[in-house]
């Protein structure tokens, strides 16, 4: 589409220029109306692409001359509004789950979200942060007197990683879109209670977005606020300190001092704990690598049940591929990527939970910690 | 030569080596190379000498994503040193693109600009590259390729994290330069690294970084 600018010197070219819009049903951005189109008057009209040559041949054969103000309209509405550039806009109940939203947008929207759906869906503290910032989860599920089995899953345990708490938004908005209308979903919900934390390290987030793009650690201050933040994921009390970590605290793999040191660790791990006999599931969602990763990273022993373990992820992965052919390994954290201790996934199946997995969303390094937001629809549809 | 499953760690780092290797001598402001599988890895000790990944590797080019690239590559990580670079061959099957169009286009655009390009954050932090920076991107893949090569060894991983700054330098020869502040993200220690790096470029003559160094992680903002 094209925006030309033209000044018509002649009451036969007003008329021919009022013709055109009319017949052809231009789009006049200035005047408003063709009647107010005057002589000696600057004249603004928009004329979609297919018909730009004809246009331009009338006003040719009619001796009208014509400038181009916007040659390419639709160009420059990309640069003013680059987050609508993306046609797959998924906007529910006003939210949109195509976009990053920062800290305070996801307090809001879980406070929506359990309004809205307020029969399945309950907030719940799960505890506090070092800069004492409340972690809330929510509990997903048809109400039951039946104590029920729990599938819990984590999100943004690594400040950088977007896409998690991304894709644990747009899990609840689809497992509650979804619900009444397909059967899987509601006898999962009848069955089961999901457990959504859709930030951990909230702090490391806001950072993120504040400060450093590319933070990971949360943000308890050591050596006098000389040096910030603990690795969430080797500050678990799995083989805590023992390999793939780090004991200085500038490093991004720093375990922290002590297993469980940091308080947004240990508001994890109590609940967990509490309600371990129920929990048939731990999943925690990191990016990048598209991998699903199955226990241990701190040795290469595999875990007591870990055919079943890798049948589960190897169909998972078979599905996600099927969606989009993204492909994801499977395996132990200790042979696809390399030794770490102290992670929440060991810690969860060490505790006796069967079913513990970590997924690595896209991608496998093209953009890493930067995916773009055009990316999270396909991300997120591949990964449920 | 031990066969490797294409999954294991040792064999993916030695693919990340080859492929930062191969987008310095390949790449360019339009052509940029990615790995999409690693087909096949085997791995040899030599004695006194070092460890050796022989890789088949499947690549696509970013800007041409319908054709596929095979190659195939050797990395010898040198026995004991930390400080020499892996040596590298790499073989690709079959031509690539031209970008012979592009390149110059690009060349003629940057060399016709008044005030010398200056940029930041690329990706931002929305994962967004304005369409007229991308050619800057994709030598900054370069830029970081020769790095990585150059400081790659069996215990680490490193992909381009982002571009945090770049600055070009107007020269009197005909070459390009483009002073860039690229942040590195190694896997192992998860630490995202600042390099300083300087590339020339030209259109006939391909890239070639003239000076790099590590920068102090405090020299970010």
């Amino acid at each position: 589409d094209q925006v030309l600018h033209i000044v018509p010197e002649t009451f036969q070219q007003v008329q021919h220029l009022q013709l055109l819009c009319n017949t052809l049903m231009l789009d006049l951005w200035k005047p408003l109306l063709p009647e107010d189109i005057r002589a000696g008057e600057e004249l603004h009209i928009r004329v979609p692409g297919p018909l730009v040559q004809e246009v331009k041949d009338s006003l040719d054969q009619h001796m009208i001359s014509y400038r181009v103000l916007i040659p390419d309209v639709q160009k420059l509405v990309d640069q003013s509004m680059p987050r609508e550039r993306g046609s797959h806009r998924q906007v529910s109940g006003g939210y949109v789950y195509t976009e990053y939203h920062p800290m305070e947008e996801i307090y809001q929207w879980m406070t929506q979200i359990q309004k809205n759906n307020s029969e399945l869906v309950t907030q719940h503290f799960l505890g506090k942060t070092f800069e004492n910032r409340t972690m809330y989860y929510l509990q997903i599920g048809q109400p039951s007197n039946k104590p029920k089995k729990i599938i819990w899953m984590d999100c943004g345990i690594h400040a950088r990683e977007w896409i998690s708490p991304a894709f644990c938004q747009w899990f609840v908005k689809e497992i509650l879109q979804n619900y009444k209308t397909d059967p899987k979903i509601s006898r999962f919900l009848q069955n089961l209670d999901l457990y959504v934390l859709p930030v951990l390290n909230i702090d490391g987030y806001i950072y993120s977005w504040e400060e450093d793009r590319l933070w990971r650690k949360n943000r308890s201050p050591y050596e006098n606020g000389t040096c910030y933040g603990t690795d969430l994921n080797r500050n678990f009390n799995s083989s805590w300190g023992s390999v793939g970590v780090s004991f200085n605290c500038s490093s991004d793999v720093f375990c922290g001092f002590g297993p469980e040191s940091e308080p947004e660790t240990r508001a994890v791990a109590q609940f967990i704990k509490s309600k371990k006999s129920d929990i048939l599931c731990y999943l925690t969602i990191h990016s990048y690598g598209q991998f699903i990763l199955t226990p241990y990273g701190s040795t290469t022993t595999p875990p007591s049940n870990n055919e079943e373990l890798m049948q589960v992820a190897k169909e998972a992965a078979a599905a996600l591929t099927g969606k989009y052919g993204t492909s994801y390994r499977v395996g132990s954290t200790a042979l696809i990527l390399y030794n770490n201790s102290g992670s929440s996934r060991d810690w969860a199946h060490m505790i006796g939970i069967p079913f513990s997995y970590t997924f690595e969303l896209r991608d496998t390094g093209t953009h890493g910690f930067v995916l773009p937001a055009n990316q999270i629809q396909p991300t997120c549809e591949e990964t449920m | 030569a031990m066969e490797l499953p294409p999954g294991h760690f040792s064999a993916a780092r030695a693919a990340a080596v080859a492929v930062g290797y191969l987008r310095y001598l390949r790449g360019g402001p339009g052509r940029g190379l990615e790995l999409r599988a690693l087909r096949r890895a085997r791995r040899q000790d030599i004695d006194d000498v070092g460890h050796k990944y022989y890789l088949e590797l499947e690549l696509e080019d970013v800007l041409d994503k319908d054709r596929t690239v095979n190659c195939t590559a050797e990395v010898l990580y040198h026995l004991g040193s930390q400080t020499t670079a892996p040596d590298v061959q790499v073989t690709v099957q079959g031509e690539l693109r031209s970008t012979e169009e592009a390149d110059k286009e690009f060349y003629n655009r940057i060399r016709s600009l008044e005030k010398e390009l200056v940029a930041e954050n690329i990706p931002d932090s929305h994962g967004n590259v304005p369409p007229e920076l991308e050619p800057i991107h994709l030598l900054a893949w370069v830029a970081s390729g020769y790095v990585i090569w150059q400081n790659s060894t069996e215990n680490t991983k490193f992909h381009l994290a982002q571009v945090k700054h770049v600055k070009q330098v107007k020269r009197s020869d005909e070459d390009l330069q483009f002073d860039y502040v690229v942040l590195l993200h190694e896997m192992v220690s998860q630490e995202v690294m600042p390099w300083e790096v300087t590339v020339l470029w030209h259109p006939g003559r391909g890239a070639r970084v003239s000076r790099h160094r590590r920068s102090p992680r405090e020299c970010l903002s």
